[in-house]
């Protein structure tokens, strides 16, 4: 007789509806969206994946600063984001800049958070959201207290939070979740298993099979779920809503993905730890190549309409660039006046200083 | 008016606190039903339920990084860190996230949190409890660090914490917790966060302490006196932010100061504190400041206590150098 459990990782077999010819393979667990909703999800991946292009070539014209690249990802990112209401809150990591700006994140501000510009944090009234975690695993035990307090506020809503398979492997991933679990907390997580934590490949990262399993130790829903199939992260992550916003608690979504480009543009070369042939594999499998077939199909989606989307996104990402350009300089005396609600003394004396300097 | 210890202090601010305001939640390992290790919240739970007070699964950074998430919803938090030599393991969501919250947000968000927690030596804890860490603490921008001496501060200080709309790391020295009783105001009031208190006027001598080496200076401006040294001590109260108006006129009357921790002596809030006095009143001073601290070595294991802390007669020692020099 075993006396230990085995083939956890059977359980996690990953889900998909639609393949990467575009057609459906699980037809019953088709998401209920409209025409016009399969559109608009189309029209944001298509956007989204033109400000990737645009935000890689202002980065290499000196033009935007920090950025990381999200090209691949945008089923996860999208399909998550786009089974939100507005009330939720989202907790991103770096990567997850395209979810805050469809959740209402003006775009030149996205672009202000890249140049470090403090502004670029200053989300309007009514984006549910906080900027995003930099050091990777402090949202999500973050997450668990916004659920939390959701839950305690009465409200139907849901605390989502991203991170990585890399992510997976700090304590705060395991805290986080089990604390969620624990008070029954409305929140969802989601692991973007991009295959790569910078360079540490997704093997070296744990003995677990799947990161889905991971959910089963502090006793919540996991799923596993085709990263590239935008209808099936949709379908997960509105099932997980509806469930979190029931009273049954988190889910854990585990997305198989890939990014193409580089972790950051501050020199990542994926060179070093990717193959070619493993880039072309992934690229077989593109988020928007099977959806734009599977909307071609049902005669949704032309060519037409795509330049159409092209064109405004282009025409959008160089409006907000010149708001950015416009948007005033800032300053160490803002910095300080950001400290405390009250500056103490010691502040006070250093905000006349750079308050000082400033005048020149 | 009632007798009160330090501990029935902290419960009697935390009980008019949540009373007071419906936002206030109390949380943290065991705090709930078992009153917490030490029973700061002894009864809280039974009287405002387990949605306002209850105990957390067992994981400090966790504990911490829920208070940032229940803050963004609204809530005033106010975890409990069993002891505070457990902080390293929520240093990322105190220092990373919590302290940065209104400063990352461009002041848009703001995290009024106090994060309550036991420490201070001479009561003799396996090792990581009994730590003063406060110096990690106070070089962390966006934090305000308060260390009460003695019940009437305690409460006082910890109502305007929960009251502050920044967060705030509220430490209370262990071997305070029981040691004496006074009169505490059975109604609330509060006392200012950044404002020291000179418990004893002199004009020799200054002598700057907080937490337990408050008590320990007084007893060692007595035995000065006997000598006819006259030493004034200040109790510092808040480490961060110093107040330094305070200390400076203090400074400016005796020229002579010793600053007493019971952390060690590297890096830490004396250091600091005798920094800011010699850029500003250096011409006011007779001696070079000095200080009486802990050696340099982790916390003492407990046999040696005793031994490692510094005490009155360190002080008197020490205040007699600075006269003498």
């Amino acid at each position: 007789m075993k006396r230990t459990l085995e083939g956890i990782e059977d359980q996690f077999e990953m889900f998909q509806i639609l393949n990467e010819d575009g057609e459906v393979v699980n037809e019953e667990a088709l998401p209920d969206l409209s025409d016009e909703e399969l559109k608009e999800l189309m029209h944001r991946m298509v956007y989204t994946r033109i400000l990737d292009q645009r935000s890689i070539a202002l980065n290499r014209q000196g033009r935007l600063g920090f950025y990381a690249p999200t090209a691949g990802q945008e089923a996860s990112q999208l399909g998550t984001q786009f089974a939100l209401e507005k009330e939720d809150f989202i907790l991103p990591g770096y990567r997850d800049v395209p979810q805050l700006i469809w959740h209402g994140l003006p775009l030149y501000q996205a672009f202000l958070f890249s140049r470090g510009h403090f502004h670029g944090n200053q989300f309007p009234e009514g984006v549910n959201a906080l900027s995003p975690a930099i050091i990777i695993g402090a949202q999500i035990t973050q997450a668990a207290g916004v659920a939390l307090g959701m839950k305690r506020r009465g409200k139907k809503a849901v605390a989502i939070t991203y991170t990585g398979d890399g992510g997976t492997s700090q304590g705060d991933f395991y805290e986080g979740m089990n604390f969620a679990g624990a008070f029954e907390a409305p929140a969802i997580f989601v692991v973007q298993n991009n295959q790569f934590a910078i360079s540490v490949p997704r093997e070296k990262q744990t003995k677990a099979k799947t990161l889905a399993q991971k959910a089963v130790a502090v006793g919540i829903n996991g799923i596993q779920v085709d990263g590239m199939d935008v209808l099936a992260v949709y379908a997960a992550t509105k099932d997980a809503r509806e469930r979190a916003i029931n009273g049954e608690g988190p889910t854990l979504i585990e997305t198989l993905t890939y990014r193409y480009g580089p972790h950051t543009m501050a020199g990542d070369d994926p060179t070093r730890y990717r193959t070619e042939d493993m880039d072309s594999e992934w690229e077989k499998q593109d988020p928007l190549v099977r959806f734009r077939k599977y909307l071609e199909a049902k005669g949704l989606w032309s060519e037409e309409e795509e330049n159409k989307v092209i064109d405004q996104a282009k025409e959008e990402i160089k409006a907000a660039i010149k708001q950015a350009d416009a948007h005033p300089k800032m300053k160490v005396s803002d910095l300080i006046n950001n400290m405390y609600e009250v500056l103490p003394s010691n502040l006070k004396e250093q905000l006349e200083v750079y308050k000082e300097k400033e005048s020149k | 008016m009632a007798q009160m210890t330090m501990i029935q202090a902290i419960t009697d601010a935390l009980r008019t606190e949540l009373k007071n305001d419906e936002n206030v939640m109390i949380f943290g390992e065991d705090v709930g039903k078992n009153g917490g290790v030490f029973r700061a919240t002894e009864g809280l739970q039974a009287e405002f339920g387990e949605e306002r007070v209850f105990d957390t699964p067992l994981a400090e950074s966790a504990i911490g990084g829920m208070a940032v998430g229940l803050a963004v919803e609204g809530f005033r938090p106010v975890p409990e860190i069993q002891f505070f030599g457990f902080v390293y393991e929520v240093m990322d969501a105190i220092s990373g996230q919590l302290a940065r919250l209104r400063y990352r947000s461009g002041g848009t968000q703001s995290a009024p949190v106090t994060i309550r927690a036991p420490f201070g030596g001479g009561v003799h804890t396996p090792e990581l409890h009994a730590d003063s860490l406060e110096g990690l603490m106070a070089q962390q921008p966006g934090l305000k660090v308060v260390i009460p001496s003695n019940p009437y501060d305690a409460k006082g200080l910890l109502i305007s914490a929960i009251r502050d709309n920044d967060p705030v790391v509220y430490l209370e020295h262990m071997k305070l917790y029981r040691s004496f009783r006074e009169e505490v105001p059975e109604e609330e009031y509060t006392v200012e966060i950044g404002k020291a208190a000179v418990k004893r006027e002199g004009t020799d001598v200054t002598l700057i302490a907080y937490g337990a080496m408050v008590q320990a200076s007084m007893k060692a401006a007595e035995e000065l006196e006997k000598n006819n040294v006259s030493a004034e001590v200040i109790d510092l109260r808040t480490v961060s932010p110093i107040d330094l108006d305070t200390v400076l006129a203090s400074v400016k009357k005796t020229g002579r100061v010793v600053v007493v921790q019971e952390a060690q002596r590297q890096a830490g809030v004396a250091a600091h504190l005798i920094s800011e006095i010699q850029e500003r009143a250096i011409l006011h001073l007779d001696a070079p400041v000095m200080r009486v601290t802990a050696p340099d070595t982790v916390f003492a294991f407990s046999q040696a206590e005793e031994v490692w802390l510094p005490n009155h007669s360190d002080i008197v020692e020490k205040a007699n150098e600075v006269i003498n020099f």
